[in-house]
């Protein structure tokens, strides 16, 4: 293993079985190998049903693979102690208003993070902690602590999210398609965000997404996924700018440009 | 000069409950002749749905019609009784493809059925499975459709193949004018590329006239539209021909609109971007004045007491204070 490799993603397989006698079995990942190193941003790109949220669950732990293995720093992800685990790794999700619980404020999500801690802190100190990790973020505790989240903008709500993976200091965010619900204009602040989080603090993301241009701007290294398998892989730019496999082309050539024109 | 299809004055419409008023569109006006393709652009939460259920004369619950005048090939949409909308417009002048679009069809009947379902609320008898299959199979095919679509259930379809189901479906009569609600928004970019194209083969082709799309992505709606409306706040902040408002938007929320954007191009890679500060206003109580005050850069003492006025010049017009004294070039 090299130095400076975070996560290591083995043959990685899944079949979902469905049925008890005549079982039928659909795939959900193929033989995914990837690896991605500390401070990193990978992006997995591909259409709806091509496996990239399965890929992004079983590096969560939230489904076990059928067969293949994911090693973080060296280690099985599944030998973790779960609270040991998800401290290290944290996940923000496509639809924030689900993510949140609507009958609390939103401080509620943050103080538990600090659940997952050895030795959480005291109250007051939590408090501060919470405000300087707002404010790193560019947000203001003023405006965003005690709010609920109808109050709160998608943006907001998304960017509170990734708050929380800075409580717990995790070495690794879990993005799956964390702006395809949230308008075009706060979209923006949110990828900044990820931006920031990998230069300042290290951070390395899995940037799960279906969108290529922000897979572009993001991301450091890129794969696409079809079917279950990665067909291509390697920089962002020369995978999108010099596409090798016909179904990344045909990715390419299907994002509408904004300032020309297709002839249709 | 084409005929005009759709003619909207002051158009407003307003949600009313429990929670107050929500003035979602407030005094829109808007020609559409025919032959045209417009598109119309904005956040989530400024109205542009309600401005499209408003046009077709449908109300959902809350929603309530509170003035103004929609004029569709000289039938008034809101004058007229509702049973000779239902029977005389709808479906035959204009048709409206709603956002959920993917929950339309219903899901214990085969697309055949539900045509049959449809034609009997239209003509008041049964069809015959043979009679819709030869009215809807030439359709489909037109459409680029297989005619086996037409004899499954809607689960056997993947998000493209419903979403040009249903556009299938709702051009039977061959409408003059299709409005769409984002029709692109749901699918992957692949099926929203044909999607794109098989609106543009469908009025080519001369099944529809004109066509309105609302939609949240501005490039999307480059390839498809000519003109463009953007709308904020329950109010059209700008409009013009698209590329003339791509490449050189006017009123500041369009600039700020289009710098958030994230077009796949070399360049964007080294680019920062920036967000637009703040929140969509709460239209319970919209701010007075200019509706974009509170989140414009270029805010002056005037936006926040008057509302601006609609300059237009050359087929572009814009709702702005920065180009009240003829600044508009």
């Amino acid at each position: 293993m090299k130095k400076n490799t975070l996560l290591e993603v083995k043959n990685l397989t899944k079949l979902y079985t469905s049925g008890y006698i005549r079982t039928a079995e659909v795939i959900g990942a193929k033989n995914v190998s990837f690896n991605m190193k500390k401070g990193e941003i990978f992006c997995l790109v591909g259409e709806s049903g091509s496996g990239k949220t399965t890929v992004g669950n079983i590096i969560l732990r939230l489904i076990k693979p059928s067969s293949g293995k994911v090693l973080l720093n060296g280690k099985d992800v599944f030998s973790y102690d779960k609270r040991v685990y998800w401290r290290k790794v944290q996940a923000v999700f496509q639809d924030p208003y689900s993510s949140f619980n609507f009958f609390y404020n939103v401080d509620k999500p943050l103080n538990d993070a600090f659940d997952l801690l050895d030795n959480s802190p005291s109250k007051d100190e939590r408090k501060k902690i919470i405000r300087s990790t707002l404010e790193t973020i560019g947000m203001n505790p003023d405006e965003i602590l005690g709010r609920y989240p109808h109050q709160l903008s998608g943006g907001q709500m998304q960017r509170i999210l990734i708050a929380r993976a800075l409580i717990t200091g995790s070495d690794l965010l879990v993005a799956d398609e964390l702006t395809s619900m949230i308008d075009a204009s706060t979209r923006v602040a949110v990828l900044n965000e990820l931006l920031r989080l990998k230069k300042n603090e290290k951070m390395s993301v899995l940037f799960i997404t279906h969108d290529l241009a922000q897979a572009y701007f993001i991301g450091d290294r890129i794969a696409i996924m079809r079917k279950g398998e990665i067909v291509e892989r390697g920089p962002v730019k020369k995978v999108i700018f010099n596409p090798k496999h016909p179904y990344t082309k045909e990715l390419v050539a299907s994002v509408p440009p904004l300032h020309e024109k297709w002839e249709l | 000069m084409n005929k005009t299809l759709l003619q909207v004055k002051d158009l407003k419409g307003y949600y009313r409950g429990t929670f107050g008023v929500v003035h979602a569109v407030d005094g829109v006006s808007l020609k559409v002749s025919e032959g045209e393709r417009i598109g119309i652009a904005g956040e989530s939460g400024c109205g542009k749905s309600t401005f499209a259920q408003l046009v077709t004369g449908t109300t959902t619950p809350l929603l309530h019609y509170e003035g103004g005048e929609v004029k569709v090939n000289g039938f008034d949409v809101w004058k007229i009784s509702p049973e000779k909308l239902r029977k005389d417009v709808k479906c035959k002048l204009i048709s409206y493809v709603p956002q959920a679009m993917l929950n339309s069809l219903n899901p214990v009947k085969k697309v055949r059925e539900f045509i049959a379902d449809m034609l009997k609320e239209r003509t008041g008898r049964k069809h015959s499975v043979n009679e819709v299959r030869e009215m809807a199979a030439d359709h489909f095919e037109r459409l680029g459709l297989d005619k086996h679509v037409l004899d499954v259930y809607p689960h056997e379809l993947s998000g493209g193949m419903t979403q040009r189901a249903i556009t299938a479906i709702s051009t039977l009569a061959n409408p003059k004018l299709l409005i769409t609600d984002e029709p692109t928004s749901a699918l992957d970019v692949t099926s929203q590329k044909r999607m794109i194209e098989l609106m543009i083969d469908i009025q080519r082709k001369g099944i529809i006239k004109s066509l309105m799309c609302i939609s949240h992505d501005l490039s999307a709606l480059n390839q498809l539209c000519d003109r463009i409306i953007i709308m904020y706040g329950g109010k059209f902040v700008e409009s013009g021909k698209m590329d003339e408002v791509v490449n050189n938007p006017l009123h500041p929320y369009t600039r700020a609109l289009m710098d958030s954007l994230l077009p796949l191009e070399r360049q964007t890679k080294n680019k920062s971007l920036t967000s637009i500060p703040g929140v969509v206003p709460d239209l319970r109580n919209p701010p007075p004045g200019c509706r974009f005050h509170t989140r414009c850069e270029k805010f002056m003492e005037i936006c926040r007491s008057k509302n601006p006025p609609t300059i237009e010049k050359k087929g572009r017009s814009v709702k702005c204070w920065l180009y009240s004294r003829g600044r508009l070039k």
